[in-house]
């Protein structure tokens, strides 16, 4: 409850087009020449000092990339972008293996603790803030990982995807493309090529990660794309809680996200994946904003296994994402928690797709989305089950919350059952904050904005009691913090 | 003091209140009654801020300040509650957060200390005790699956736990069985005191039979056409509106 007060707070706090993490920090740079070449992959591989197997695998997701073309079925519309118009690669000046804290540009460390991320394990040792574990990516380049050590005493391996190719290229080799082929969509392939940092996580057998890890993305260059990789991988019978958040400075030019994401949890393993995505959703007239095409999958790929993705969507001008689940080992399963929120002229089309393999394999998905301003504001789902996934199972609320009359929502959902034996359940509703709504609770003392953000918060308390705590509070204030403006 | 002054009111160019004019002093209960399309709800919404209504002229005085020129939300917190003819059902926000909610608004506005959760839930406890609401009811979400006695006693609850200044009771007895319309009437009177007062909007004498008003007006066209003390509900009773109307006429 307090949290709502904050939020109030917060919200009056606020203008209408105030982006709160919108600001930039002055840094020199280091960037790859402007555009998409092999010369620039090179460059990339080189800069990551990588070894020759991962440039050549970098060639031929280029080699892909260029017979492909860029997807045109979302609900989404915007000038295609200019590819060679992009910086595919920029790292603040300085910041190439720094061995701890002290060695980091205090503009950076400036930039997180603004942001409010703790990238400071003395703080956490004396118990100042929570447990969690922090990788920290700046444009294209991880400037910190925090408690790298400590996991490592119970064999977990969680550091910048870059480290890991060098360092655990057995690792890397084995899984990388093994959830997203390289070929498998116009940006996916586009990230295999050009991709620069992210995180890499290893869950030993039978080991409970101890604490959350997180990877904490910030574009802060202009003209710049980020393209993050993150493979997570748990090991038979581990356990391992993620988050992720993102945000960006306001910037009138559209800038290019395009990540993947590949989860791969063995028998008996749980992975839970959060997200909480703000990157600058451009203003209130529809100028700038990030591109947001973001290709994440999980594989169950062992029996019994689970992956739970929770994502709290705020920001992007245009978002494109849909985390799945492939339930491949018998009796596993696979949870979709999701809020999408749209305000202003944000463009989103999201949701989720899970796939039936195994037999007994259960799947959930909960879809919360919210449209407000002239945004638009898409779900699209694919349940299917195979020929041998017997009793596959899955449930569907899908539910749609309107505020003001010049935005929409839309639901797109596909069912295919190959298997007689499946149950698949789908409701969905669509409702809209009444006048009548909002002038109870003025009528009570509660402003209009903080009438909206209460009731945007009921709507969604489902999701938001999937995220883990710490995310939770923040992310109630980001229900509330990116409806503003959105009722006259 | 609440005191409305020559107040026209008009919705979609049909003027609903004309010239109405009403004092109500600290510490006394005004019953207004009036037949079906008087004008009796549009006063009460007019009163709240409701937006869809054309103001033309007149003020809505509490304590000297005109209310017209304030939002919904600063009438409310300066103490003016409108009891609900129709609560209005909120998925997902449990009446227990929504009560919390409102009444830190009210509290940040009068400069007072937030209350830490134990108080509140303490305070919540003792309130809802003597209107006959468990503890189920406050954590399910607000009127949501509400019966129509359960939404008017969460009306009473939440006029007892922001101690308004001026009470509008719209038709709070309709659709009460006569168990339900006893305890809310009740909770209002346990509220009477020499500060509050209260416009209690009916169709029905029975509802002052539990509370009692000092005066009764009767409503029609858009304004006050008689004004008595109790009995003049109960003559009413007997006769009907058109006796006064025609008279009006």
């Amino acid at each position: 409850m307090p949290a709502i007060k904050e939020t109030v707070e917060q919200v009056l706090d606020i203008d209408v087009d105030n982006y709160k993490y919108g600001w930039s920090t002055d840094l020199e740079s280091e960037r790859a020449p402007k555009g998409l070449s092999k010369d620039v992959i090179k460059f990339i591989s080189n800069k990551k000092e990588e070894p020759e197997w991962m440039l050549e695998w970098r060639y031929d997701a280029y080699e892909r990339f260029l017979t492909m073309k860029e997807p045109d079925w979302a609900k989404v519309s915007y000038p295609r972008m200019d590819l060679n118009d992009i910086y595919y690669y920029s790292a603040p000046k300085n910041t190439e293996g720094p061995e701890s804290l002290d060695e980091i540009d205090p503009e950076i460390l400036k930039t997180y603790e603004k942001l409010g991320i703790p990238l400071k394990e003395q703080e956490f040792l004396a118990g100042i803030k929570n447990n969690i574990a922090v990788d920290a990516v700046f444009d294209s380049v991880s400037v910190v990982t925090t408690f790298k050590d400590k996991l490592a005493e119970v064999g977990i391996i969680f550091c910048p995807i870059s480290e890991a190719i060098k360092e655990h290229p057995d690792l890397v080799k084995k899984y990388i493309s093994s959830v997203v082929p390289k070929s498998d969509n116009y940006y996916a392939a586009l990230n295999s090529a050009v991709f620069t940092d992210g995180s890499f996580v290893y869950i030993p057998p039978n080991v409970r990660c101890p604490m959350e890890l997180s990877t904490y993305f910030r574009i802060n260059d202009v003209n710049t794309g980020q393209f993050e990789r993150t493979l997570i991988i748990a090991d038979k019978g581990s356990y391992v809680s993620y988050l992720e958040g993102c945000t960006a400075p306001k910037r009138d030019e559209n800038q290019l996200h395009a990540a993947v994401v590949e989860l791969v949890a063995l028998e008996d393993a749980e992975i839970k994946y959060s997200t909480v995505q703000n990157w600058y959703p451009g203003n209130s007239e529809g100028i700038g904003g990030i591109y947001n095409f973001v290709t994440k999958r999980g594989d169950c790929r062992g029996d019994r296994s689970k992956i739970s993705w929770t994502q709290v969507e705020t920001g992007s001008a245009i978002t494109w994402k849909y985390p799945s689940c492939i339930l491949r080992g018998d009796g596993s399963s696979g949870e979709f928690y999701s809020i999408a929120i749209s305000n202003a002229f944000q463009q989103i089309d999201s949701g989720t797709k899970m796939v039936h393999l195994g037999k007994n394999t259960k799947s959930k998905i909960i879809s919360k989305g919210i449209s407000a301003g002239k945004s638009s504001n898409a779900y699209r789902g694919l349940v299917s089950s195979h020929k041998k996934a017997e009793n596959a199972r899955n449930f569907t609320q899908c539910d749609s919350l309107l505020i003001g009359n010049n935005c929409s929502a839309h639901t797109v959902p596909y069912i295919e059952s190959k298997n007689k034996s499946s149950i698949f359940e789908h409701e969905a509703t669509t409702s809209k904050i009444s006048d009548d709504q909002i002038f109870y609770c003025c009528q009570r003392g509660i402003g209009k904005e903080d009438a909206i953000a209460l009731i945007v918060n009921g709507f969604c308390k489902e999701v938001l009691q999937k995220l883990p705590m710490e995310f939770a509070v923040e992310a109630q204030k980001l229900v509330g913090i990116s409806l503003e403006g959105s009722v006259g | 003091m609440f005191e409305i002054k020559n107040l026209n009111a008009s919705i979609q160019d049909k003027q609903i209140l004309k010239d109405f004019n009403l004092k109500v002093n600290p510490g006394e209960v005004h019953a207004i009654m009036g037949p079906n399309g008087s004008g009796k709800s549009t006063l009460a919404h007019v009163c709240a801020g409701r937006e869809e209504y054309e103001i033309s002229s007149g003020s809505v005085r509490l304590d000297g300040v005109n209310l017209l020129d304030l939002e919904p939300e600063e009438r409310a917190v300066r103490g003016l509650f409108l009891a609900f003819q129709y609560p209005v059902e909120i998925p997902g926000v449990a009446s227990m957060t929504f009560l919390k909610s409102a009444l830190s608004a009210h509290y940040k506005f009068n400069g007072k200390k937030e209350l830490t959760i134990p108080e509140f839930m303490k305070l919540i406890k003792e309130k809802s005790n003597s209107l006959n609401i468990s503890d189920d009811m406050i954590k399910r979400p607000l009127n949501v699956g509400f019966s129509g006695g359960e939404k008017k006693r969460n009306e009473v609850l939440q006029m007892t736990l922001l101690e308004p200044k001026i009470c509008i009771l719209d038709e709070t007895d309709s659709g009460l069985d006569i168990d339900a319309l006893r305890l809310v009437a009740n909770g209002v009177n346990l509220l009477r005191s020499k500060e509050r007062s209260f416009v209690v909007i009916t169709h029905y004498q029975r509802l002052l039979d539990y509370i009692e008003p000092d005066f009764v007006h009767i409503m029609a066209d858009g304004k006050i056409i008689e004004t008595g003390d109790k009995n003049l509900a109960l003559d009413l009773e007997k006769t009907g509106y058109n006796d006064y109307i025609e008279k009006d006429i």
